[in-house]
């Protein structure tokens, strides 16, 4: 661990160190070779699509499709803990194997560098309790294999004929015990931009509060703050104690290209959330993690009193939503000098 | 009568994305207009090929809508361009089979009206708010608020919007109805006014920050001028 520290690339800035966790980063291949035959309409609009939220980035950040689709191990390395002030990233896996023949970004191929490099990654799997018995072998299988303290989730997946599912299902609820028993304490949810189910809103966020409530010893993660509903995520995370929002989307996508609204959406999740509970990311390679990081350690609210009534984010803030949360969250253990004191 | 290509927009100006409370017109998803006698078509596009198609099947079916009902107007083709359920939705909206039966299998009855009735709720609060804050500009507190009825508020932009979004809903707009309800109607009190607005400001956030992020993706993906952003 000693050793690892002081190969980071520590960011500092006006005297000020920060401790960094990427809490979102994909290993993903959505290169044509990967395409399931008969299904590469639906693979190729997929990455188009991430590739426009992508885009939203500043322009020097962007990336040709062809890489875009597939990147590199070398490149991974080198844009999260060389150049990006990485100290630890967080692998949520996005399976999608309907589409891509080996999986979009599996737990496996996260496996892999996770492996080679243990000190830099930690690894999350998943699970759908729509695989019942069998599916809940497997799932415990993977956590003793890998170590995993953490699962993303996809309520809005298909399988069969089943148009997603949600964690107020009876059918979740051995999982979630499972997870308690297994000590997989983090439930990251994939609440955000996304196709289904088509009839049901597939944002809503009403089953976190169900399970959030039935199971106060895990932390669920919204992902993306649940935007579109924004609303109606930080409403119910005022409420429960163990929900937590992941900043992804809110960053990548907005803090550049759309400032103003960035910061009256950050305004309302401090108020409503806190500083507390949410979490830095990059959902590398939709961005790099780089120029979120140094914009967001610069940032403050623009000029206009429509800000006023907002909460102001400290240097302590930015620490804790950077890093220090997420470390909370994993037992990542961070150096004494790059705590603050709420937190130590 | 050949109709008119400005009424022809007025009327697709009133379809809204349900999700952002704008009209169509305004976010540039319309691609394309062409008038023929009395045959109109229109193309439609979207930030994404993923958008939901649920909120793009609304939007394809209001637009044929309002086309039918612009004078002169005897065949609407509306097509929903780049996405990756266009064809069942075009086929839907066009052949009148409703969204259910466009997705066969696919759904769990026509629940559209359901999900466009929630969103219909939140662009009421959003508009209510946006009213609200403006007579507090004008050194209202939340409190005279909670007392004013319609008729004491000028009939401004941002009024008439809130307006529109309450007959939508079915409640009073005469000039004695109270200013602040909620979306069933209920009025808001003097004690709650201010937890009320709070509330009603961050579905506001979230409406337009949507509409935010919608505007730049689609901008991105059709290489078309992003706006700029807007100060409140």
């Amino acid at each position: 661990m000693a050793q690892e520290k002081e190969e980071s690339a520590l960011y500092e800035k006006d005297g000020e160190k920060y401790y960094v966790v990427d809490g979102h980063v994909h290993f993903w291949n959505a290169s044509p070779e990967n395409w399931v035959e008969g299904q590469e309409e639906y693979a190729k609009g997929w990455i188009e699509c991430f590739y426009a939220y992508h885009e939203l980035g500043p322009p020097e950040w962007h990336w040709s499709m062809e890489k875009y689709q597939k990147y590199s191990e070398e490149d991974m390395m080198k844009d999260l803990f060389e150049e990006g002030y990485v100290d630890k990233a967080i692998f949520l896996p996005t399976n999608l194997r309907e589409w891509y023949k080996d999986g979009f970004n599996t737990t496996e191929a996260n496996a892999v560098l996770a492996e080679k490099y243990p000190d830099k990654f930690i690894l999350n799997t998943t699970f759908d309790p729509r695989e019942g018995s069998e599916g809940l072998k497997v799932f415990e299988e993977k956590v003793n294999r890998y170590g995993c303290k953490g699962v993303k989730l996809y309520t809005a997946e298909w399988m069969n004929d089943s148009k997603g599912w949600t964690l107020a299902d009876p059918e979740a609820e051995p999982y979630l015990e499972k997870c308690m028993e297994l000590g997989v304490t983090n439930i990251h949810v994939h609440k955000g931009p996304t196709i289904w189910p088509l009839t049901k809103d597939a944002f809503d966020v009403k089953d976190v509060d169900v399970a959030a409530t039935n199971f106060p010893g895990l932390t669920f993660i919204i992902e993306h703050v649940g935007l579109p509903r924004i609303e109606d995520f930080c409403f119910m995370a005022t409420q429960e104690p163990n929900v937590w929002g992941g900043l992804s989307v809110v960053l990548g996508a907005l803090m550049h290209s759309r400032p103003r609204f960035f910061a009256r959406v950050m305004g309302e999740l401090l108020f409503w959330v806190g500083e507390d509970k949410l979490t830095f990311s990059s959902d590398y390679a939709l961005w790099s993690p780089k120029w979120i990081l140094e914009g967001f350690v610069d940032w403050d609210y623009p000029e206009g009193h429509e800000f006023d009534d907002f909460p102001r984010l400290s240097t302590e803030g930015k620490k804790k939503i950077l890093g220090l949360n997420a470390a909370r969250l994993y037992d990542i253990e961070v150096p004494a000098e790059l705590q603050v004191a709420a937190t130590a | 009568m050949i109709p008119n290509r400005a009424t022809v927009l007025d009327a697709l100006s009133g379809v809204r994305d349900p999700e952002l409370d704008e009209p169509i017109t305004d976010l540039k998803f319309v691609a394309s207009l062409e008038i023929e006698d009395g045959t109109v078509s229109v193309s439609l596009r979207l930030p994404t090929y993923y958008c939901a198609p649920n909120f793009a099947y609304l939007m394809v079916a209001d637009a044929r809508e309002a086309l039918l009902s612009v004078d002169g107007v005897e065949e609407a083709r509306v097509v929903l361009d780049d996405h990756y359920a266009s064809r069942e939705i075009n086929g839907g909206v066009n052949g009148g089979r409703g969204f259910a039966r466009s997705f066969p299998g696919q759904t769990e009855g026509d629940t559209l009206d359901e999900l466009r009735g929630i969103f219909r709720r939140k662009s009421f609060v959003s508009r209510q708010e946006q009213l609200c804050r403006s007579l507090i500009r004008e050194g209202r507190s939340p409190q005279d608020l909670a007392g004013m009825r319609l008729g004491e508020a000028r009939e401004d932009s941002t009024f008439e919007k809130y307006l529109e979004r309450r007959s939508e809903l079915g409640i009073d707009t005469s000039p004695d109805a109270p200013l602040v309800v909620d979306p069933d109607g209920k009025r808001i009190t003097r004690a709650t006014v201010v937890e009320h607005l709070r509330f009603a400001s961050t579905v506001r956030t979230s409406l337009e920050g949507n509409a935010e992020l919608c505007t730049g993706l689609l901008a991105v993906r059709y290489g078309i001028t992003d706006r700029e952003e807007e100060t409140a």
